[in-house]
């Protein structure tokens, strides 16, 4: 008996009692699909690049190529995109969303500063793939074309790459210099670009190419039939904006009228303000909310003292003068004629009533089929042509310059699995990190840094841009607004608030930080309760 | 709060750690290092508050004493679960006597170390509420009376879990135990009895007397870190909610200590000398039927036959901590 104290067995450690057998649930790690990432038309793993931005410093970097991996143009999304992200941003409920528009910018357009570059990372593979048109969906799978070793030629018909992104949105939203900075390191991978080069018809050169991609997307304004007089001044604003871009100033007089509801009538009008004109009106025929522009456009073109004139169609046009019909809207929401006729004196009229798509050079391919003026295609974005693929504004869903990235994203990846005959990986998607699944007592209170805009006058007779950059550390701290919905961010609450120590901390840098000690586990689910972001899960143990 | 507030790091002062954040300003439970001064294996049930509560304030107090500390414990679920001979969860120098001599047997561990001129070594107290509020009380007193050397925590859980669900004298108002059965027109525990042994605490003026919950870990460590810059009698009161004796859910027992706070009823504050010197401010004011509602002790108030005007006296009561202690948020009070 050689003890320390009056006992007669050895002193042991309760970590002999195995407590995990006590447990009927087990906590698992897991990812859920947070919600910006879930309304990314781009398909960017929104949430991981913010968690690498919130780390600051080489975060930025790693940030980018996070972006980069889906979309080639971090700082043209920076600014043209309308954010269906921020719409869906959990953080909108707790007070305002993350400012994603924003961080985003900031990380694009430090890669420009500092002259990051991608490489492509696989050895050729020696098939062609012929890319019609040098927008944003073309560009965008002319790069991950590239990426996968693929040699690309893209066959443009103006005299410059970047499609509706140059031709289409105004210097004031987006920089040129910013544009060519994107599109030159596109071209860099190797993409063979042939400018003034339009294809007339496909099948007389799709035989040169083991695969080909159609993104010539939507330049031709629809018309609509207004009576006018011989000396009526009328204009296409999709047209007014290309002649802009080409250096041609188009003659609109002192007072414009822009007829349309959508965001190019809003860059025709704000254009048109830029231009010299004293009155800049835009009659749309239903009201505000049916708009399709975007609010933040319509917010800024009112602040550019843009002025709206909502419920009205135009009837006739006649020099400096157009004859109005107030209209009303129906139980559906549809506008509806009422008789009440007005004038309204405006010098010009742009119209801005949508676009249609040229398709003539589909002529002739064999089992290509177009509906209402747009090419029919499946799910993979094949058209009825084998090997011939489509996307952007030719295909029949919303047009916006991120979709058309997304629609060269995904057509990358079924072409790239088309010339190798196996099905493309297919894509997780898993369960949605909805608000409740977060515990935001964690977060910090921070309300939401907004970008500065361009003082007035400046916006008003210029076209230097509206929307202003977040320096480094606003961006960083809307950055760290992120609640990292669905994925662990390392707060150590689940290692903290574990009553039996058994949540192992593994001290290692990114994600998949911690480990559950299944020894001693109880199940009793506080880890899970308390993880501000929802990225621990209960499971029924197997009993 | 006197501690330094995280900011603008995603998630501030409320988290355990913070992969942004500098290691010296990480919390002591977010360290790799922590002593885990009580160790996996013991037998609380689960998601007991009480054994998190315990390695918060133990771990913290390793760290500022440089590991040199002893803890006495009383009689308790806390000793019962942790120490079934032969093993211990203990990984620190632990004593252990009766129900009622907890804080008197602490007092002698600091004599015999201050007889022995081991005055680096320091001693901590801890008990359940039953052995600080009802049966230690009078050592306890004692002990700050002659203002002894000794950091005294108690962790409350408003009852004695351990024998069964008894009352105690921090059993709150309304609340169903076992000896407070839903009988008669008065369900529940009898308002207008037990008692704040924090306040009597504040009246024997000792150097400092601190509550804290275990939902607040910062604020926890920064009050066990400070206590231990004092000399003398101090006492530490900590909320540690039963997820057994409250009939609450396991994963609950963060967030009910978190709503005790928020809704005043469990008023979160630090005193010296007698004097309040610092109080917790409400972040987001709840009604009490929110922290109420979870818990099973409470469940008559609610239910087929409600006691609203029973709730009003717990909200009342919740309104005068408010009051007394100036809880509201800043710019609200």
């Amino acid at each position: 008996m050689d003890k320390p104290f009056a006992i007669t067995l050895d002193v042991g450690s309760s970590r002999a009692n195995k407590t995990g057998s006590w447990r009927t649930e087990r906590a698992v790690y897991i990812d859920r699909l947070s919600p910006c990432s879930d309304g990314c038309p781009a398909g960017e793993d929104v949430q991981g690049w913010l968690y690498e931005a919130e780390e600051g410093g080489d975060g930025y970097e790693r940030a980018w190529r996070r972006i980069m991996e889906d979309n080639p143009f971090p700082a043209v999304m920076g600014r043209v995109c309308y954010h269906p992200c921020e719409t869906a941003c959990n953080r909108a409920q707790l007070d305002e969303a993350v400012g994603i528009n924003s961080v985003e910018r900031f990380v694009g357009d430090e890669a420009i500063r500092r002259g990051w570059q991608v490489s492509v990372p696989v050895p050729s593979s020696g098939t062609r793939v012929l890319v019609v048109g040098a927008g944003p969906s073309g560009l965008s799978a002319a790069y991950h074309l590239a990426l996968r070793g693929h040699a690309v030629t893209i066959k443009e018909a103006g005299p410059m790459a970047g499609g509706m992104m140059r031709f289409g949105i105004p210097r004031y939203r987006l920089p040129r210099d910013v544009l060519d900075a994107e599109v030159q390191r596109i071209l860099d991978l190797g993409v063979t670009l042939e400018l003034d080069t339009k294809v007339t018809d496909l099948d007389a050169v799709r035989g040169d190419y083991d695969a080909v991609f159609l993104a010539v997307g939507a330049q031709l304004g629809k018309r609509a039939y207004i009576p006018a007089g011989s000396a009526a001044h009328v204009l296409d604003a999709v047209e007014m904006l290309r002649d802009l871009e080409a250096g041609e100033k188009p003659l609109l007089g002192r007072r414009v009228a822009v007829y349309g509801g959508g965001n190019t009538a809003m860059d025709a009008a704000r254009s048109a303000r830029r231009l010299g004109a004293s009155e800049a009106v835009v009659v749309y025929r239903r009201t505000r909310d049916r708009m399709p522009a975007h609010p933040s456009e319509v917010a800024e073109a009112e602040d550019e003292g843009v002025l709206f004139s909502w419920l009205t169609t135009i009837k006739q046009v006649d020099s400096g003068r157009l004859v109005v019909e107030r209209m009303e809207l129906d139980d559906d929401g549809f506008p509806r004629p009422t008789g009440e006729l007005d004038e309204l004196e405006a010098d010009s009229l742009v119209l801005a009533l949508g676009q249609d798509t040229d398709l003539s050079l589909l002529d002739g391919v064999p089992g290509l089929v177009v509906e209402d003026g747009v090419v029919a295609v499946g799910p993979d974005l094949m058209t009825g042509c084998p090997g011939v693929f489509a996307g952007g504004d030719m295909v029949p869903h919303e047009r916006s310059v991120t979709v058309a990235i997304g629609h060269g994203k995904r057509a990358a990846r079924h072409i790239d699995a088309w010339l190798s005959g196996a099905a493309p990986e297919p894509v997780v998607r898993p369960e949605l990190a909805t608000f409740d699944t977060l515990n935001t007592w964690y977060y910090s209170d921070a309300p939401r840094a907004h970008r500065p805009l361009l003082e007035r006058a400046r916006r008003e007779s210029t076209f230097d841009e509206v929307v202003l950059g977040h320096d480094e550390s606003t961006a960083l701290l809307e950055a760290r607004r992120c609640m990292s919905c669905g994925s662990c961010f390392g707060c150590d609450n689940c290692y903290g608030v574990c009553p039996d120590n058994a949540v192992i901390k593994l001290d290692r840098p990114g994600r998949a930080a911690y480990l559950i000690d299944l020894d001693y586990c109880k199940g009793c689910g506080l880890c899970v309760a308390e993880c501000p972001s929802g990225a621990i899960s209960m499971v029924p143990e197997k009993i | 709060m006197t501690f330094q507030e995280i900011k603008l790091y995603q998630t501030g002062t409320f988290v355990v750690g913070n992969r942004l954040l500098d290691p010296q300003q990480r919390s002591v439970q977010a360290r790799t290092g922590r002593s885990n001064s009580l160790t996996s294996g013991h037998r609380a049930c689960q998601g007991c508050g009480e054994a998190l509560g315990a390695r918060y304030v133990l771990d913290a107090a390793m760290r500022a004493t440089d590991g040199r500390l002893v803890a006495v414990n009383s009689t308790g679920c806390l000793e019962v679960f942790s120490t079934p001979y032969p093993e211990s969860s203990w990984q620190l120098p632990w004593l252990h006597s009766l129900f009622g001599n907890g804080p008197a047997v602490a007092s002698g561990v600091a004599a015999a170390l201050r007889a022995s001129g081991r005055d680096d070594i320091r001693v901590i107290g801890q008990a359940g509420d039953g052995g600080t509020v009802d049966i230690g009380f009078g050592t306890l007193s004692g002990m700050f009376e002659r203002n002894d050397d000794v950091l005294f925590v108690c962790y409350d859980n408003e009852g004695y879990m351990n024998t069964g669900v008894q009352r105690s004298g921090a059993t709150p108002p309304g609340a169903a135990t076992n000896t407070t059965k839903v009988l008669g027109h008065h369900p529940g525990n009898a308002f207008g009895q037990g008692k704040s042994v924090p306040l009597i605490a504040m009246a024997h003026e000792i150097p400092y007397v601190a509550t804290a919950t275990v939902a607040e870990l910062r604020d926890l460590e920064h009050k066990v870190e400070k206590a231990m810059t004092f000399r003398g009698a101090r006492y530490l009161h900590v909320f540690v909610p039963c997820p057994l004796g409250w009939g609450a859910a396991s994963a609950d027992t963060i967030k009910l200590a978190r709503l005790a706070k928020e809704t005043g009823i469990f008023p979160v504050f630090e005193a010296e000398g007698g004097q309040v010197t610092e109080v917790s401010r409400i972040r987001r004011q709840v009604p009490v039927e929110d922290y109420l509602r979870p818990q099973r002790r409470y469940a008559h108030l609610f239910g087929d036959n409600p006691r609203p005007d029973v709730v009003a006296r717990i909200q009342a009561g919740a309104d005068r901590n408010i009051a007394r202690f100036g809880l509201l948020p800043e710019g609200d009070a």
